[in-house]
């Protein structure tokens, strides 16, 4: 499986709140979601991210609240990935869930500028900064995290693995 | 060479895995106790369920529903929400359903007596930390991962490393639990526990009602921690008699357990504490924001809303009234807690003095329904997030501090250390 994308660079312990407000919560369709996300810290993202770009973040990428909107939002905004020195477990599992990849760099933020092309190997596990012509392995996502991811997130995934009879 | 003992989290994860011998960073298969789902997480959670082709939860005796992000409903899709969750638990045959103004969900599951020490608590929240308090492992997930819980009675979890605070020393005389939590968190930072569970311990958490307790394994979260516990002691027991639902387990961490960090804080001497815009970890004493003018000052919220931190802001709002172009709004967490602070004059006296009383549940402090902030505007909130845009405008300014600062600054009109008006 492989993404690719513009590098679009946001800062540390960026929180769901930023990424979703609560009050949007209740909106059910995701792309009406994605009109919102990271509304009030970044104007304009959602005309800069339809294009697909692969968001590079500090420490702690989408600590606070458990909304899995947050990512929802993202992902249907145009994000093909993020990338991150580290990221809140909650928002990590939701990302799996939906289908999201979401991959730990160390140092990510100095490695990539503004606008850079990124092209990410999930199988193989190899980030590669096609502007800058750098390379990054890293570990390879666990197996079932992967199968996850290709198949569109948990739910798919559910659907194919859980006999419908241990559902019911 | 001895082996190594348990941590209270590997105690409780050993028994939900059914394996003796735990390492941090695997992943394994849990059994979850107690799955809780609200109007905002809830909702998406039943429409997977039905896309999964779900006919029937795993248990309906181990589901919990509550109503309280956005209750009342403020709009027509947040009320279709709470319509879709209503006709759930009647379809469902799930018992344990909370209609808006029971309360906030945390404290609902605590009050009812759903959250025992020893078990798994899997919420689509992240604030369902706060059941560490009784000894529990529960911790947030998104609603996915909860969806396939509800259908399974399973997850997968990464055994966590675990963190052990200390907090030692003579508590001073007006310091809450709230003020000793910002404290660890400025100090140790937003990001000190990212996947792993804290253990609360020490002279100061020994002493702390389960109320406080609570306040500060709710917070764990804001450390990026997976769960946040404190061992369940005699006090526990006493809280949990004739409340329990579920079994209660005596369940304790080793002597030789082995712990990735031991932090120990010492409080003697600790002033009240203030988190500054726009991050929790941003944490200063009072003396150093005093004067910060506020419009609107929150006291409530699963961190701060109980019994105990609506009487401790009474003692400084009691003869007093707010500061003209102050909004004091208070919402008490549950009814119960609105009944028993109505019955012991709380509420009549915060109403004279000029607060605004909403009913039970989130309102303020998840921005989404109630008392919203406008741009330029600032809060003082006993809430557990200051993030940009969570109360309302993103050009507002949210600060967190405990319930008595909170009152002491609807008086005076500015963030004010509480001591003033104490003595």
């Amino acid at each position: 499986m492989k993404v690719k994308g513009k590098a679009l660079k946001v800062g540390s312990n960026i929180d769901t709140d930023v990424i979703i407000p609560g009050r949007y919560l209740t909106i059910e369709n995701p792309l009406e979601l994605a009109k919102h996300a990271f509304e009030p810290i970044y104007p304009g993202f959602t005309e800069k991210a339809r294009k697909g770009v692969v968001l590079v973040a500090g420490g702690n990428f989408g600590c606070g609240s458990s909304r899995e909107q947050a990512p929802l939002a993202l992902k249907h905004a145009g994000v093909k990935a993020i990338i991150a020195e580290s990221f809140a477990r909650i928002f990590f599992r939701n990302s799996i869930n939906i289908g999201l990849p979401v991959l730990v760099l160390k140092d990510s933020q100095r490695n990539f500028d503004e606008g850079d092309h990124v092209e990410i190997d999930l199988d193989k596990g190899i980030i590669e900064n096609i502007a800058k012509k750098k390379r990054f392995q890293i570990k390879p996502l666990h197996p079932m995290v992967k199968e996850i991811l290709e198949q569109g997130g948990l739910i798919n995934y559910l659907k194919r693995h859980v006999k419908r009879a241990d559902l019911k | 060479m001895a082996s190594i003992g348990k941590t209270l989290t590997e105690k409780i994860l050993s028994r939900a895995t059914g394996k003796g011998k735990l390492e941090p960073g695997e992943i394994l298969g849990v059994k979850v106790d107690l799955v809780m789902i609200h109007d905002l997480t809830g909702a998406p959670t039943v429409k997977l369920l039905g896309e999964l082709g779900v006919e029937k939860v795993w248990n309906p005796e181990r589901v919990v529903v509550v109503l309280d992000h956005q209750s009342p409903p403020a709009s027509i899709s947040a009320a279709e929400n709470q319509k879709l969750l209503r006709e759930f638990v009647e379809k469902q045959r799930i018992k344990n359903f909370y209609d808006i103004g029971t309360g906030i969900c945390h404290q609902v599951v605590v009050e009812e007596g759903y959250a025992c020490s020893g078990m798994i608590i899997v919420g689509a929240d992240s604030h369902t930390v706060t059941y560490g308090a009784l000894g529990a492992f529960s911790t947030g997930m998104g609603h996915t991962d909860v969806a396939a819980i509800l259908a399974t009675g399973e997850t997968w979890m990464m055994i966590p490393e675990t963190m052990k605070i200390v907090v030692k020393g003579e508590t001073p005389r007006h310091l809450t639990s709230k003020d000793i939590i910002l404290h660890i968190i400025g100090s140790l930072g937003a990001d000190s526990a990212l996947y792993k569970s804290i253990e609360f311990t020490g002279e100061a958490i020994k002493q702390m009602s389960i109320s406080s307790r609570m306040t500060i394994t709710n917070m764990s979260v804001e450390m990026g921690a997976k769960a946040g516990l404190v061992e369940p002691d005699e006090k526990t027991y006493q809280f949990l008699n004739g409340k329990a639902r579920f079994q209660v387990e005596r369940v304790k961490a080793d002597g030789n357990a082995d712990y990735s960090e031991v932090y120990e804080f010492k409080i003697d001497g600790l002033e009240p504490q203030v988190a500054l815009p726009h991050t929790v970890d941003n944490v200063k004493p009072v003396s150093e924001v005093e004067g910060v003018e506020v419009n609107q000052a929150f006291l409530g919220s699963c961190t701060n809303g109980r019994f105990e931190d609506l009487k401790a802001a009474y003692q400084i709002i009691k003869g007093r009234k707010i500061k003209r172009g102050v909004r004091f709004i208070v919402s008490p967490a549950s009814r119960k807690v609105y009944l028993k602070s109505l019955k012991a004059g709380i509420i009549g006296g915060l109403l004279n003095a000029g607060a605004t009383i909403t009913n039970p549940g989130c309102t303020a402090c998840i921005g989404g329904h109630i008392g919203l902030l406008a741009p330029g505007e600032i809060a003082i909130s006993s809430s557990n997030r200051n993030f940009k845009g969570r109360m309302g405008s993103p050009e507002a300014k949210v600060y967190l501090a405990s319930p008595l600062t909170v009152a002491a600054s609807a008086v005076k009109g500015e963030i004010t250390d509480p001591r003033r008006y104490l003595k």
